[in-house]
């Protein structure tokens, strides 16, 4: 009965041993296809955001002045500098350069990591909580959910970095890459538009 | 992304049984990562839930058969419509239709399998797991979640016995894992049907239901993503104790709504698009004439999905919103009515004058585009600011929407799994059972929906579980419709098995039709194809035209694929 088994190779343009689920170029749509879809969560929130905040009639809480903004501004330099360094760890990577790569690697996710710890000094610096009306929760919300699309990606960077240890497995680059320094270039952007909504715009 | 893949998904894909696989039978019941596997997984799961639904629905119909409130408590109420609800959505209508996009999306675009075979296992088998967490909720001391399926704050977070798992929790996690669901699938049929079409299939070559999935699933990338952000938020409100939605703590109750509709109403066309899909194929097929305006048809889609988006609020107008809103989602409403209209026409022209078979399918088509057209005239009076506020929350809007979704989207459904079931199954079903199942869908549909339309104008409102005695005599209608409903499964069901197991053998296209599916052997191989995908060569529907659709099209029909 083995014998009807359908012939062995496919021809689907897969790497070799990949099987049937692996299509190189099919990875890399699908997940930009995911990102603007991902997107669409943090537009809910920015516009949930900006409505409860136009429609407060006392948006900050008794005994809080307003968000100081110096500390996050070095962060977002943090962050969209980050966005740099991975640039040239492609470039590293584009050239078969696999050791720059890895260093321009590993200071994104050194960046990544101390954009995470200013975050939580930020975080219990603040004399509100989650529950502290709407002002509290939008913040803690909007700044939450982005930090745990910058944990994920800071993982995600380690897993990319673990796996060019294998040899000969970035050889003709990596769709994983790829999608890891979109994924890290989404998270940027979002944060601009975060730190405008929460930080700049604090007259209400 | 792993670069070792230790096992080979054809093992598992084989017709045939292997030492060590699982054999015919039993694939349906593992980790399958074939699409047409999935695909029947998906229908069968469905089904299940149809009946489910199906049962809470009649005992609500056992309820309102007379005025009093004398069959179950009030509370017990509140929980069966919302159950009935999401139910019928997530467990029964989106699962059924991502099973028909699993059967017939790679066919018909000459692709092997999806693009992500296990991501689309992972979609499905997060149906059962979530629809087990749903079903638990009834054996909560507080009940199930009880708020309507909208589940709008603030009744939806009253948490009156104060525990962390109540029926409304369960309820949000299921809708999550549902969203997550949906949305691993709509990555998956986007990027087949983007990346995986045969050669010579350019967009305008592809068969309309292609572009009503992709349509469709476009919605679901789009609109699913402001749901999970609303529910998140919801979730926080009921367990954590935030205020997003609590007016006393300066939150909007009206937001959730904007939320919950930004997904939910698209959410009807990511259902009723594929039917739209579905009615094309086969009144096409069953007239023997190619499709009116098929260019139109197709892109009218698209335009569905952007007006689509911009309707929400249509659903809210009473709830303390601006009157510039009102007017301006009067108006999106209304012209919505524009491309579906296009749509209605086209299939009005491609059947006038074709050689009609009334088969099973076809009378299906027919009695779902009846049923449509009727709940388009009230979708127009229900778009009208007046009327709206007038029959709000009434039976109106209940009579409206089942109209949609019974009568025309599953009605579509239906006549999508009597078309191609010879396909998948290699057998045919029975044609006389078929007839019988139309006939009592179609009578019991209207029977039971009908009367919720004089029911709401005269200002029966929903959701309660006694009324006052002048509105018995089209209560008591509805509910006899609807036990015919219930009924009318019977046939079905007996016919599926049936025919499944001992039905006639089925050719390989016993309808004529032009298609790339009905290229392939009934039912194809694992991966359809393979290796010898035909090169498009012209466009869908080209009946009575004597072109053929590929090349070398003769080595395709009754092919004899290697027997296995």
């Amino acid at each position: 009965m083995t014998s009807s088994l359908p012939s062995q190779d496919h021809g689907h343009g897969s790497a070799p041993g990949g099987g049937h689920g692996m299509h190189a170029k099919h990875n890399l749509t699908g997940f930009i296809i995911f990102l603007l879809s991902e997107s669409v969560i943090f537009l809910a929130f920015f516009s949930g955001y900006a409505m409860l905040k136009l429609g407060a009639l006392d948006w900050l809480p008794p005994g809080v002045e307003g968000l100081e903004w110096q500390t996050p501004l070095i962060n977002t330099i943090v962050l969209v500098s980050s966005s740099g360094t991975i640039y040239l760890a492609e470039r590293e990577m584009a050239r078969h350069n696999i050791w720059g790569f890895r260093a321009w690697w590993l200071l994104t996710m050194a960046l990544g990591a101390y954009f995470l710890w200013g975050q939580a000094v930020e975080w219990s610096g603040l004399k509100f909580g989650f529950t502290t009306g709407t002002f509290g929760g939008t913040f803690y919300l909007l700044t939450g959910f982005h930090g745990l699309h910058v944990l994920t990606g800071v993982l995600l960077m380690a897993l990319m970095l673990g796996k060019s240890f294998i040899p000969n497995n970035y050889k003709g680059g990596e769709q994983g890459v790829q999608a890891t320094s979109l994924f890290w270039h989404f998270v940027d952007v979002i944060w601009i538009i975060l730190f405008v909504l929460l930080y700049v715009w604090q007259r209400s | 992304m792993t670069t070792s893949a230790p096992f080979d998904p054809r093992i598992l894909k084989s017709n045939a049984p292997v030492p060590g696989a699982p054999d015919n039978w039993k694939r349906f019941f593992s980790f399958n990562t074939d699409a047409k596997v999935i695909g029947i997984q998906y229908i069968s799961v469905a089904i299940f839930f149809l009946l489910v639904g199906g049962l809470l629905a009649m005992i609500m119909r056992g309820e309102l058969i007379t005025p009093e409130n004398d069959l179950v408590d009030r509370t017990v109420y509140n929980g069966l419509y919302t159950m009935h609800g999401t139910i019928m959505l997530f467990m029964f209508i989106f699962p059924v239709l991502n099973g028909l996009n699993n059967l017939l999306i790679p066919p018909m675009i000459g692709a092997p399998d999806m693009a992500f075979p296990r991501l689309n296992a992972v979609a499905f088998w997060m149906v059962p797991l979530f629809g087990v967490i749903l079903m638990a909720s009834f054996l909560l001391p507080g009940g199930p979640a009880n708020a309507g399926w909208w589940s709008y704050p603030p009744v939806s977070t009253q948490n009156p016995l104060g525990h962390l798992i109540s029926g409304e929790s369960m309820w949000l996690l299921a809708v999550a894992l549902s969203g997550v669901s949906s949305i691993i699938g709509a990555l998956n049929f986007v990027t087949t049907i983007i990346r995986m079409r045969a050669p010579g299939m350019t967009f305008f070559r592809m068969p309309v239901f292609i572009w009503t999935v992709w349509a469709a699933q476009t919605l679901q990338l789009i609109g699913l993503p402001a749901l999970t952000g609303g529910a998140i938020m919801l979730l926080f409100d009921l367990v954590v104790g935030t205020s997003f939605f609590q007016p006393e703590g300066g939150g909007d109750p009206v937001l959730y709504q904007h939320f919950f509709w930004f997904y939910s109403h698209p959410a009807v066309y990511v259902i009723i698009l594929p039917v739209f899909g579905i009615f094309s194929e086969l009144f096409s097929v069953h007239s023997r004439k190619p499709l009116f305006g098929y260019a139109f048809v197709a892109v009218a889609s698209f335009v569905i999905v952007f007006l689509g988006l911009i309707v929400w609020v249509h659903h809210f107008f009473p709830s303390g919103v601006p009157e510039w809103m009102r007017n301006l989602f009067m108006v999106t409403t209304m012209l919505i009515s524009v491309p579906t209209g296009v749509k209605v026409f086209a299939w009005l022209a491609t059947i006038w004058g074709g050689k009609i078979q009334l088969n099973t399918p076809m009378l299906f088509c027919l009695g779902g585009l009846f049923n449509f057209v009727f709940a388009g005239v009230t979708g127009i009076m229900l778009a009208t600011v007046p009327i709206d506020i007038h029959v709000n929350n009434t039976y109106f809007v209940v009579g409206h929407f089942h109209y949609v979704i019974y009568g025309a989207a599953v009605m579509g459904i239906f006549a999508a799994i009597y078309h191609w079931f010879s396909k998948f199954t290699g057998r045919m079903y029975y044609e006389g059972l078929g007839k019988l199942h139309f006939a009592l869908t179609f009578i019991g549909s209207n029977l039971n929906f009908f009367p919720m339309h004089p029911l709401g104008l005269m200002g029966m409102p929903r959701r309660v579980s006694s009324y006052d005695p002048e509105f018995t005599f089209w209560n008591v209608v509805a509910s006899l419709g609807s036990f015919l409903l219930g009924v009318s499964i019977i046939p079905f069901l007996l016919n599926m098995i049936s025919s499944w197991v001992r039905g006639p053998k089925a050719p390989q296209n016993p309808w004529q039709a032009i298609g790339l599916e009905w290229l392939l052997p009934s039912p194809p191989p694992a991966e359809n194809f393979e290796d010898n995908v035909p090169t498009v060569i012209s466009g869908p529907y080209g009946y009575g035209t004597g072109k053929p659709l590929v090349e070398n099209q003769a080595a395709y029909e009754n092919q004899q694929f290697q027997e296995v």
